[in-house]
């Protein structure tokens, strides 16, 4: 071992760089699924949180986040997982959600806790790409776990949302 | 503790991994794309809960088994599911109607837990809290659309809840096992939250135009290994893999 201690400071600023593998205008930071970073004499290990309970894309990030620190020079870091407290979209500052919007998904609003038993979801979500409010929800699900579907009727074009949760 | 703890783990993962992979038999055969995107979406976040479950019992039997060693290699006697979870899928109002009876259950279920006493069951209900709100009102909307939808549609459905009705009493019955575990905090106990359910269901149910049917014998066993036929069949597709080639990886 020839390199000093990292600072959590470089660890979080290289973590920045590794993407969401779905959404790759976005880090692992940024999608507030890396909750902490622990810099200590056993080496470094990043604290992370799923976004969904079966999200397919955790095990590429804990992969890419291992293998860009590893890139850095800090190699043998490890991932841990924390379920508490949950996950979500609230975490996610303002400039990437300019980012999500800017890719063609519609970013998330406030996550509130709707009552359990709700038929209708609230509120239109505005179109990505030519910003109408008159859009029309297709799917509370789509491409991956975290998105909606949705129609916009101003542009008549199919756009995904990042689903509030 | 930690027996009666694995014991009821396995409870809350089998329920997830069954029905999981029960509505992952629709991905391809959805009657529209769309649906066919969020059943499998919803697949994904049962068998997710599921892992995470299993995983937490595999730590807590530490008997050196895994997550993989009790999805795939245990038998039907040993799986510790409810019956409703494992019904074949039937056509999509059947899908439809069970699944809203599930999640509209687990949900409260999850609420419960999401303040248990182990931190780790905790943190799981309080993210699944959060998917089994979308899976209840997915499951809501379609069934109000079916019962109130055409003269098929309704049939379907109410057939649907005819056959599946008898099914829901087993997910609030308790025995000793869970009655302890609740008093300890480490349990959700299900007659807490019978009466919400109950109100969730009827106004769902009456919004669609259906009936629930009233039920002579409740069907029970799962939580002590008596399973349907269908168990069994089920397995046998979801286990082949792991079961003919050990230790196989892709």
């Amino acid at each position: 071992m020839v390199s000093a201690t990292p600072t959590r400071e470089r660890v979080l600023a290289i973590l920045d760089t590794v993407k969401d593998p779905e959404i790759p205008v976005i880090s692992v930071v940024e999608l507030g699924v890396v909750r902490d970073v622990e810099c200590g004499p056993d080496g470094v290990t990043v604290v992370i949180t799923p976004t969904y309970s079966g999200c397919p894309a955790m095990k590429a990030m804990e992969d890419d986040i291992i293998a860009a620190l590893d890139a850095e020079g800090i190699g043998g870091a490890r991932v841990r997982t924390v379920f508490a407290p949950a996950w979500t979209t609230d975490w996610i500052p303002d400039g990437a959600r300019e980012k999500l919007r800017a890719w063609g998904i519609a970013p998330p609003g406030a996550a509130h806790d709707d009552p359990p038993v709700q038929l209708r979801r609230a509120g239109r979500v505005r179109c990505p790409f030519c910003g109408a409010g008159d859009t029309t929800l297709r799917s509370e699900f789509g491409s991956t776990a975290c998105k909606a579907t949705h129609y916009c009727n101003s542009c008549a074009q199919p756009f995904e949302e990042f689903k509030a949760i | 503790m930690s027996n009666r703890f694995f014991e009821y783990l396995l409870r809350l993962g089998d329920d997830r991994l069954v029905l999981g992979h029960r509505l992952s038999e629709w991905c391809g055969h959805g009657p529209i794309l769309e649906e066919d995107i969020a059943m499998a979406n919803i697949a994904l976040d049962l068998i997710g809960q599921a892992n995470l479950l299993l995983l937490k019992a595999a730590s807590v039997e530490n008997a050196g088994r895994d997550a993989d060693a009790l999805a795939y290699l245990r038998d039907a006697r040993e799986y510790r599911n409810a019956l409703i979870a494992e019904l074949p899928r039937g056509d999509f109002a059947f899908t439809i109607a069970r699944q809203f009876l599930f999640s509209a259950w687990a949900l409260r279920q999850w609420e419960a837990l999401a303040s248990c006493r182990d931190a780790d069951l905790a943190g799981i209900a309080a993210r699944a809290v959060k998917e089994s709100r979308y899976h209840v009102r997915h499951s809501a909307e379609w069934l109000v659309r079916l019962g109130d939808g055409t003269e098929e549609s309704h049939a379907r459905a109410q057939d649907a809840l005819d056959e599946l009705w008898r099914y829901t009493g087993e997910l609030f019955l308790t025995d000793a096992i869970e009655r302890e575990l609740a008093h300890e905090g480490l349990a959700a106990d299900p007659s807490a939250f019978r009466s919400a359910w109950q109100k969730d269901v009827d106004d769902v149910v009456a919004r669609a135009t259906l009936r629930l049917p009233a039920v002579e014998h409740w069907q029970q066993g799962g939580r002590t290994g008596l399973h349907t036929e269908h168990l069994g069949r089920m397995l046998a597709e979801m286990q082949v893999l792991p079961r003919t080639y050990p230790g196989a990886r892709w």
